[in-house]
């Protein structure tokens, strides 16, 4: 057994480090740190870094534009690039959709759709979820019905198991969208969202659902923020209202949908645990423990809190080791079973850990409300006036992307029998 | 063995509860508890005029009430309301004042101990008094609870030879800058430059630390009567939530999680109703870091929890149970975390 990295990889480690030492703003790099995250500009300005460098679509196949790169690589770019402090990079346009584009697209929407992911033009968002539909998603019911100029046959006579898609010759060019999604992040920021659309009534629910790419400037949408539970906007709700949509935007078959989605949740899952955030998120949690004092000394030397500090630390350890198991059964062609679902639940639970231990680290310092105007006050030390709110924000990730509930429930379903 | 409350105390909690449910919705908590002063000094004085503030003063100083059971009462209801006036203040001061009259009329109260080195033991303070026409402060106190609503603040400071004595300061002569907490309500900053001061208490160690275990064991019950709304709501939720056609309550294991927390809150009550009948004799230290280490435990746990088990809704601002979940936290950042009462006790040993 060998855990340690290729000559080759070695290599790409160390020019993605020297890369990200001289490409990074310092700026943006502060932000992320801080906790107070990466603005919308230090997301396009770092996007368009990557672009110009090539790596932006790192895995994506050379022929479109990307770098080509396999598991390993992504890894190793992903890790260096949390451990720098750099901004994410979204994965709405750029790991959702490309792929699906690439494998049920037309060659025509490859060819629209593509360049403008990798240069900006374009900002996706994802519109699954809705109200009535989270954990079970192909509960959904935002309605796509198919329509000519001037009729609507769908929507206007269809009743809920009636519709659009049933009735083979009357299909019109485009369809009419009603309904709602919900907690779209960034969708303030997007000109188009993805969504999943219903388009059939009858037979299994999963069966009805169809992929449908919409330009957020069409008439009929409306986008309202929702306001998270520590204060800031990253997610909305998009209200839908006989909004027209051209067929030539529908990706792969009509109804096919649910496969297209389950595609996506199988595919780039390597960074799941996010053991590069983790890694960072210890460092910092350790320089805090060396800054901050209880009974008059470092609070690193407190014995309760080193405790905590150095099982998370162990915890992680192992995940790091769990992680690149995986990987690299995927890096040889192996098929994944449990894996990412596990290192999803490991791996939130470590990193909302380590938001737990910086948040408790800062004792009362921890409760002021952040704002610009205290950062002089430094009431917490530089860049962790943040840590309860990022404690809180970051909740979402045992929640969003399948709950680890709903992960353990696959887990089950795969390794017990009945 | 009775464990019912005391019909006086049982009125106490009604008329408090009435009038927070009756004029303190929760739109209105939001709305004043992130603006300045982050909280609402017209509800403050009807507070006052309610006889509430009474409720913290013992009989022999000419209140109605200051016992363990008492505050439980009080804050119990205060934490169900989530209400952000600070009140905790007016009690930290009540027990450290000799004659607490003003304070019972609404004159608002805030405790400065903590300084930026000093979280949460006020052994570790620096803040010094010096005697120069009268006593003079210097020094930093930080996330001073209730500090930009008070008018005069109770200082830790130390004096000559080092003794941990404890001053009354105006408000206006110190500086003070105010922010809401991240769960709301008021909290500042306190500088003190040579800020004129008239000594309270000399040697006041063993007062602080009987203030601040009453101030435990009122966070306690604050996170008390939250927890039981949040549990509540999760019930609630539970049932009426459909996913995959049924229920979201019909998956066991978000009943067995919601039997879990039932479970550690009834923990919790206990603890609290152990420290609150020890309150006023020689165990009440132990018992009061008995209850804030457990409940700080048993409130994280339940917070992390409801939110879990809501999805998404719970960690939306517009949802009350989020703010509560941030309340629940929080309170294990004011008077001591889990792990600064756990040493106290393993000290104890
Ligand atoms: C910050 C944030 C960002 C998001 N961004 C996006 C986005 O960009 N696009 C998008 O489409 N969606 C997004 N989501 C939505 C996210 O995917 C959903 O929140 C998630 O699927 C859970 O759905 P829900 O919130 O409706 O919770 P529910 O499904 O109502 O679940 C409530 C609770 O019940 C549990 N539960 C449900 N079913 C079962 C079961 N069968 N067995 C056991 N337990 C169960 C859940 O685990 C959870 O604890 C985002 C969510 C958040 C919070």
């Amino acid at each position: 057994m060998d855990l340690s990295f290729s000559k080759e990889e070695q290599a790409f480690q160390d020019e993605v480090q020297a890369f990200l030492a001289t490409a990074l703003p310092a700026d943006i790099a502060a932000r992320v740190a801080s906790g107070q995250g990466a603005t919308r500009d230090d997301m396009e300005r770092w996007h368009g870094i990557l672009h110009t460098k090539g790596w932006l679509g790192g895995t994506w196949p050379t022929k479109h534009g990307g770098a080509g790169w396999g598991p390993i690589q992504l890894h190793i770019f992903e890790e260096e690039s949390a451990l720098a402090n750099a901004p994410r990079i979204l994965p709405f346009g750029l790991k959702m959709l490309a792929p699906v584009l690439m494998e049920f697209g037309s060659p025509e929407q490859q060819a629209e759709y593509l360049p403008r992911i990798l240069d900006g033009r374009d900002w996706w968002c994802q519109g699954y979820s809705e109200p009535g539909a989270g954990s079970d998603l192909a509960s959904l019911k935002t309605r796509a019905d198919r329509a000519t100029d001037g009729h609507a046959d769908g929507h206007a006579d269809g009743g809920p198991d009636g519709g659009a898609g049933s009735d083979g010759d009357e299909y019109g060019d485009h369809y009419i969208v009603n309904g709602q999604k919900t907690w779209t992040t960034l969708g303030q920021y997007a000109n188009r969202i993805f969504c999943l659309v219903r388009t059939r009534f009858d037979g299994k629910p999963q069966a009805g659902i169809s992929f449908l790419l919409i330009d957020l400037d069409t008439p009929g949408i409306e986008m309202r923020p929702i306001r998270l539970i520590e204060g800031g906007y990253e997610v909305n709700e998009v209200f839908f209202t006989d909004v027209r949509v051209p067929v030539s935007n529908l990706v792969g078959d009509e109804n096919e949908g649910w496969s297209i989605a389950k595609f996506l949740l199988g595919h780039e899952r390597t960074n799941i645990a996010g053991t590069g955030f983790s890694v960072q998120a210890l460092e910092q949690v350790k320089a805090l423990a060396r800054q901050v004092k209880r009974g008059g000394k470092p609070l690193i030397q407190n014995p309760l809190f080193a405790a905590r500090l150095a099982q998370t630390e162990a915890e992680l350890e192992a995940m790091k080791i769990t992680n690149l198991r995986m990987l690299s059964k995927a890096a040889t062609g192996g098929q994944l079973g449990g894996e990412p679902s596990m290192l999803k639940i490991k791996g939130t639970v470590i990193r909302q850990s380590l938001n737990d231990l910086a948040r408790r680290a800062l004792g009362p310092a921890a409760a002021p409300f952040p704002s610009e105007d205290l950062d002089n006050l430094a009431i917490a030390p530089p860049g962790h006036g943040h840590n309860a709110a990022g404690y809180f924000n970051n909740r979402k990730i045992s929640i969003y992307g399948g709950s680890n509930e709903i992960q353990r429930n696959i887990l089950a379903k795969g390794m017990l029998r009945r | 063995m009775n464990f019912e409350i005391t019909d006086d105390r049982r009125m106490l909690a009604e008329t408090l509860q009435r009038f927070l449910a009756d004029t303190y919705p929760f739109e209105h908590r939001t709305a004043v508890a992130y603006d300045a002063p982050f909280h609402d000094p017209a509800k403050w004085a009807e507070l006052a005029d309610l006889g509430i503030f009474y409720a913290l003063v013992t009989e022999e100083q000419g209140g109605m009430g200051g016992r363990g059971f008492d505050i439980v009462t009080l804050f119990e209801e205060l934490g169900r309301a989530l209400c952000p006036e600070p009140i905790l203040g007016q009690l930290l001061a009540a027990s450290l004042l000799n004659a607490p009259e003003p304070l019972m009329d609404g004159t608002r109260y805030a405790l400065a101990v903590s300084e930026l080195d000093a979280p949460y033991d006020p052994d570790d303070i620096t803040t010094t008094a010096d005697e120069r026409d009268g006593w003079r402060l210097t020094g930093r106190k930080t996330v001073v609870y209730g500090a930009p609503a008070a008018e005069v603040l109770l200082v830790a400071a130390k004096g000559p030879d080092q003794v941990l004595s404890l001053f009354r300061v105006a408000a206006k002569d110190a500086e003070i800058i105010g922010y809401a907490m991240i769960d709301g309500g008021p909290a500042g900053e306190v500088f003190l430059e040579d800020t004129p001061a008239k000594l309270v208490t000399k040697d006041a160690g063993p007062a602080l630390q009987n203030a601040l275990d009453l101030g435990a064991l009122a966070l306690c019950a604050e996170a008390l009567g939250a927890m039981e709304v949040v549990q509540a709501t999760l019930i609630d939720y539970l049932s009426t939530r459909k996913q995959f056609g049924q229920p979201i309550g019909a998956f066991q294991v978000l009943q067995h999680r919601t039997i879990d927390l039932a479970i550690e809150i009834e923990q919790a009550r206990s603890i609290v109703i152990l420290a609150a009948s020890a309150e006023g004799g020689s165990e009440f230290p132990k018992r009061a870091a008995q209850a804030k280490h457990l409940v700080g435990k048993i409130a994280r746990q339940v917070s992390e929890e409801v939110i879990q088990m809501h999805g998404g809704i719970g960690l939306t601002w517009e949802y009350p149970l989020s703010h509560y979940a941030k309340r629940l936290v929080m309170i294990d950042h004011q008077l001591g975390d889990t792990d600064h009462h756990l040493e106290r006790l393993m000290d104890g040993l």
